[in-house]
């Protein structure tokens, strides 16, 4: 399965060249379908309806899983989504500066993040609560950056997730590094191998850096999984935007392979991460997988999608929910009952509400964190910056002004 | 090229319009649109969503996707590809989203941009503007509040301006479209659309000139220099220290690269003390070379140590320490205070 040339790649499609005159509304559409359509090379494991369909070659992968392990991964859906909810209508409630919605893409992550070993190092993006959820990080632990407190307040060596990443792309080159570590340090193979996992939209797949991480990672073989969460848009930008080729087939032109799966799917997620991570952790270097997933909400609470996006186009989304799926699926095979979904509903809104009350009662930073960290090692010059100003406010607390 | 749609602009029989600073930037890149066909806005959502800040906002849509172009998720790209539009006689405007956003496209902007003109001995002209949401203020997270400008003014080959005002937006941005040299075109994003920052916008009365620096409030006791958001900072602090007597003469300095420093000595000679504002942090800075430059030139004439009220040498904090970061009204009353006192 290692082979490149295992993944078959369609001549590029005859399209209209990205400066022709405004699309209509049907050809952004059909344009979205020619390069975005999931098509018959979408890995599904679970229909949008829930049935279990057999896959050959993934099935094996997921063998192991439980009814118990499915009602985890839905748990784990629920929960973040709910957190996501609830941060978001905090941000509206002007107790966040911003807040980057997760809706939609749940099964991606849940299915990426429980295909991790704790070994297993993570680069995320800006929107990986649901990864990060997987990584052992509460919600809490998030807030501060859309709050205005910190910068993220996670310890990134111990959990193995590293800072969220705002600028497009960055991230994908320091992956390509760790991983790069990862193999010089002999961590590939059998035993305790290890594995890194990276996340990065659809639009950053035009960035230099994303290019460049590609590159790296393959000369290198490092053990490394590219994981773009293909949600369709990049702020108001559709993905016919940023490629005339579904995403996942640019893997062959960098020599590691490509796999487009149902992002909604968390069972085939799952699968196709734990795939990805064992080709890595063989040394057979970086696979790419394109989730191919929906962003059900604005790109963050300061955007207008109604200014870009088609309302049939998110109806038609909403059909294939990644939770009602296995919801679903567990009421079919009655592998869950009412108290069980009680159950998940009441942890949930204890989660949320506990993010509630955490938000509320975060202190405000001291003026010493913006200080201290600069440097590693003493900075006299940062250092009496700091005094300064500590002794200029103090002055001012004293009424002299 | 499908043939631009030109819309006749509400209320254009009386020349003078009330803008926000971002709304006249929106009527200026419309004016420079409507003058010049060559003139193409390019970047990310810059389109139907208008931009992020709305700055293009019905540019699409009047002029069409050949001239308003949404363009690939790559800093980059955008800088690069405008650099040969421009070889190809094309005037791009570039937005990059926000100031923290710049980087990936630095070396384009330094390597290329910077260079093209003296490297083929002024045949190849590069006349594009990079337009740069700066600054803080707006409760943002990492990498959206930052103050790049020293970087570009540190390159020769590039221009470097920032409008503080409404007036200035529209007018400015239309003469740096004109410019024959690339300009690096900071905009004081806090001020966007703030209700207080409206003024009136005479469109037919003749500009100041691009590349100077202006006078914007005279003053006898002091000299404060400023630009981009930090001019407002520095208005409002020259008005609290009216109520104690003071006059301070505040000077905005519009151009940063060339810059316009000839009113400042003037100034400073008169007042014999100078405190310069910016948001950007001290070391090795535009406001370090300010500093530099008027105790060459106004030795003689300085009562006390040029003063710089500056963000610190820090990362940009996160929000909720920002107000402490940027300067603001205390902090330069502060140093005109420490200034007086020496
Ligand atoms: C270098 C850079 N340019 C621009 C931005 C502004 N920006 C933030 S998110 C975004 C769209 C990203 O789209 P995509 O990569 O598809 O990821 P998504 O947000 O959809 O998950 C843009 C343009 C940025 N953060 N970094």
């Amino acid at each position: 399965m290692s082979s490149p040339e295992q993944w078959t790649h369609p001549e590029p499609r005859e399209g209209p060249a990205a400066t022709a005159a405004a699309p209509t509304a049907e050809q952004v559409i059909a344009g979205l379908r020619a390069t975005s359509e999931g098509g018959p090379e979408l890995v599904q494991l679970l229909t949008p309806e829930g049935e279990r369909i057999e896959n050959p070659e993934f099935d094996r992968y997921v063998a192991d899983v439980t009814a118990e392990d499915l009602r985890a991964l839905y748990r784990d859906m629920v929960l973040v989504r709910r957190a996501d909810r609830e941060a978001n209508a905090l941000q509206r409630q002007g107790q966040l500066g911003i807040w980057v919605p997760l809706l939609g893409q749940e099964a991606a992550q849940i299915g990426a993040g429980r295909a991790l070993r704790d070994t297993d190092m993570v680069f995320p993006s800006y929107r990986e609560h649901g990864v990060a959820w997987c990584r052992g990080i509460s919600p809490k632990e998030i807030l501060g950056i859309f709050r205005g407190t910190d910068h993220g307040s996670w310890d990134s060596n111990a959990k193995r997730f590293h800072p969220y990443t705002i600028v497009i792309g960055n991230q994908v080159l320091n992956a390509a590094g760790y991983a790069m570590g990862q193999r010089f340090e002999g961590k590939v193979g059998d035993g305790d191998s290890e594995a890194t996992m990276c996340f990065f939209g659809d639009g950053a797949t035009s960035q230099g850096d994303v290019h460049e991480g590609f590159v790296w990672a393959a000369v290198y073989d490092a053990p490394l999984v590219f994981f773009c969460q293909n949600n369709q848009w990049a702020i108001s930008e559709p993905t016919e935007r940023q490629s005339r080729l579904p995403l996942y087939h640019r893997a062959r032109g960098y020599g590691f392979p490509g796999i487009r799966v149902d992002g909604n799917d968390v069972l085939a997620t799952l699968a196709v991460s734990r795939w990805a991570l064992d080709e890595c952790r063989h040394g057979n270097g970086p696979v790419l997988i394109e989730a191919f997933t929906y962003r059900m909400d604005a790109h963050t609470t300061t955007d207008d999608p109604t200014r870009y996006r088609h309302s049939d186009e998110l109806e038609a989304w909403k059909l294939k929910d990644p939770i009602e799926r296995v919801r679903v699926h567990l009421v079919r095979h009655e592998h869950a009952d009412q108290d069980f979904f009680d159950s998940v509903q009441a942890d949930a809104d204890e989660l949320a509400a506990d993010l509630r009350e955490f938000c509320f009662s975060m202190p405000h930073p001291p003026v010493n964190q913006m200080f201290d960290h600069v440097y590693a090692e003493a900075s006299p010059f940062v250092d009496a910056q700091r005094d300064e100003f500590l002794a200029y406010q103090a002055n001012f607390a004293g009424g002299e002004h | 090229m499908a043939a631009p749609v030109l819309n006749k602009k509400p209320g254009a029989a009386t020349a003078t319009q009330s803008l926000t600073l971002g709304k006249a930037l929106n009527q200026g890149l419309r004016a420079a649109m409507e003058a010049d066909p060559k003139v193409i806005v390019m970047g990310e959502d810059v389109g139907k969503l208008g931009g992020v800040f709305r700055i293009t906002d019905g540019l699409q849509k009047d002029f069409g996707e050949h001239r308003v172009l949404d363009t690939p998720l790559s800093e980059s790209g955008i800088i690069g590809a405008a650099v040969g539009l421009a070889v190809r006689g094309f005037r791009p405007v570039c937005e990059i989203q926000f100031d923290g956003f710049i980087f990936p496209g630095f070396d384009q902007i330094v390597s290329q941009v910077a260079k093209l003109h003296a490297r083929t001995l002024g045949r190849v002209k590069v006349p594009l503007v990079i337009r740069v949401p700066f600054g803080g203020g707006i409760g943002a997270v990492e990498h959206h509040s930052e103050s790049p400008e020293s970087y570009f003014a540190h390159t020769a080959g590039l221009k470097v301006v920032s409008c503080s005002n409404a007036v200035d937006a529209y007018w400015m941005i239309q003469q740096a479209i004109q410019c024959d040299d690339p300009v690096l075109f900071f905009e004081p994003k806090r001020y966007y659309h703030s209700g207080f920052m409206k003024a009136e916008v005479d469109t037919t009365v003749a500009p100041d000139p691009l590349f100077a620096s202006r006078v914007v409030r005279a003053g006898s006791t002091a000299t404060v220099v400023a630009y981009g958001p930090s001019v407002k900072v520095a208005l409002d602090a020259a008005t609290a220290a009216e109520e104690e007597g003071r006059s301070l003469e505040v000077i905005d300095l519009r151009s940063l690269s060339p810059l316009d420093l000839g009113p400042v000595f003037e100034s400073v000679r008169r007042t014999g003390r100078l405190v310069v504002v910016s948001e950007a942090p001290s070391e090795a800075s535009l406001t370090s070379e300010i500093a530099a430059r008027v105790q060459q030139e106004c030795f003689y004439s300085l009562e006390a140590p040029v003063l710089r009220v500056t963000g610190f040498d820090t990362p940009y904090p996160p929000a909720k320490l920002e107000e402490e970061f940027l300067p603001d009204l205390d902090r330069v009353l502060d140093a005109v205070d420490r200034s007086l006192a020496w």
